[in-house]
């Protein structure tokens, strides 16, 4: 299955999700983590579908209580459906969404090389989206939500969180 | 029970996730530190996480029920979980100890599962192999501070192996349900999931320096819905919501 890029979605129901959001990284609209998976659409009802981030991610059922009332609010009755294949990757997320997170105080994803060895403590290639500088050590593997690595940077000492890849 | 393969095959993967998760969970604000705490509440929750599919599914081929009846509603012998995830958080040692054990079963059982010719259960092997090579990654690190760092830390977890080791066998003593599953294509093959095991216990129990035990394996038959005397307080805990309040949601 292809992940439906915004192009494909019809631009009214495109406008909808772009007001929908991450409720624990609210500055991530639906659109730009990339878990949308499939919209059908007949006349005014909607089946959508979408992926978790991780299993027990318990954002996934805010996020499918605020997609039906946003599109209530237009009219629309919705179905969510929670599909796992194909499993949501940090690939997925988009560039507007990588740079939006920076903006907010995390650290986006390192590709996955780079990743393991941040996360073993092997290497200092996390970049602190305070200052910049990678004189970064990770404090936690595991951080304030399950997608989450804790960080600390030693040149502005200020903590943060890191985006883990995930693929 | 019903009886369809599958569905009990799902019971089994899903107990031993409900019951550990469970167990991790009690840790949620008594962790030795914020940090772990964190992070074994986090492994909590990709545990329950996955649980939630396993039942979603099991649900659906017993055509009645929810996730939430699968887990809550059923006796303690109709719970299909390993001895070992029901052994309690003891002290820290024994909480890592127990976790490595079973990531180190848990990651090579989720990448078979991938395999599956079920397409839910190879999707859920998908998302949980991710998870499963994080946890294993942080239980090992753990495993080598503890055997590796004070004398105290390395006489606990050394105590914490010499209990929790017997417990390991079960993991890998294929049921009926089992072996129909892997003849299906379905389900992991428990032998291959044993060496790969095997190998990474050997290594890091080698940079841990402990040592298991050669004690013989303990007589278990969870997986046949018989189980220790801490099963009995755990349902009373996980259950006693839904049987006080039938069908409440949050
Ligand atoms: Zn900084």
């Amino acid at each position: 299955m292809v992940i439906p890029q915004p192009a494909d979605i019809a631009p009214e129901i495109l406008a909808i999700l772009e007001t929908v959001h991450d409720p624990e990284v609210p500055v991530l609209t639906v659109m730009d983590m990339g878990i949308m998976r499939k919209v059908e659409q007949n006349g005014t009802h909607l089946t959508i579908h979408i992926s978790p981030t991780y299993s027990g991610c318990p954002a996934m059922d805010t996020i499918a209580d605020d997609l039906k009332t946003a599109f209530s609010e237009h009219g629309f009755t919705t179905d969510i459906e929670l599909v796992l294949a194909p499993a949501w990757t940090t690939d997925d997320m988009s560039e507007a969404g990588k740079r939006k997170l920076e903006e907010y105080g995390i650290a986006s994803p390192l590709e996955a090389t780079a990743d393991k060895e941040a996360l073993m403590g092997e290497a200092h290639k996390v970049k602190c989206p305070r200052c910049g500088s990678t004189n970064t050590h990770l404090v936690s593997a595991f951080g304030s939500t399950a997608c989450k690595a804790h960080f600390k940077c030693k040149d502005c000492l200020e903590p943060f969180d890191y985006f883990k890849c995930l693929k | 029970m019903l009886n369809n393969s599958l569905y009990r095959y799902l019971l089994l993967l899903g107990d031993n996730s409900l019951i550990l998760g469970h167990r991790l969970s009690e840790l949620c604000g008594h962790g030795p530190n914020l940090e772990t705490d964190i992070a074994l509440t986090n492994h909590s929750l990709d545990l329950f996480g996955q649980v939630r599919s396993y039942f979603q599914y099991a649900a659906k081929i017993a055509g009645e029920g929810t996730e939430d009846s699968v887990a809550f509603l059923r006796y303690e012998k109709d719970y299909l979980n390993v001895h070992l995830v029901e052994q309690p958080n003891t002290d820290f040692a024994h909480v890592i100890c127990r976790q490595f054990l079973w990531d180190a079963y848990h990651l090579p059982l989720m990448k078979a599962l991938m395999k599956s010719k079920d397409e839910t259960l190879a999707a859920i092997g998908a998302k949980g192999e991710k998870e499963a090579a994080y946890h294993l990654r942080f239980s090992s690190e753990w495993m080598k501070r503890l055997g590796d760092g004070t004398e105290e830390s390395h006489k606990r977890l050394q105590s914490a192996l010499d209990h929790l080791y017997r417990y390991s066998y079960e993991l890998f003593k294929e049921s009926e349900v089992e072996k129909e599953m892997k003849e299906k294509g379905i389900g992991a093959d428990l032998g291959k999931i044993l060496e790969e095991w095997k190998k990474t216990t050997e290594d890091i129990f080698r940079s841990s320096n402990v040592s298991p035990s050669d004690d013989p394996p303990a007589i278990a038959k969870g997986k046949q819905g018989f189980h220790t005397e801490h099963m009995g307080f755990i349902l009373a805990q996980i259950q006693y919501m839904q049987r006080a309040y039938p069908d409440m949601q949050w």
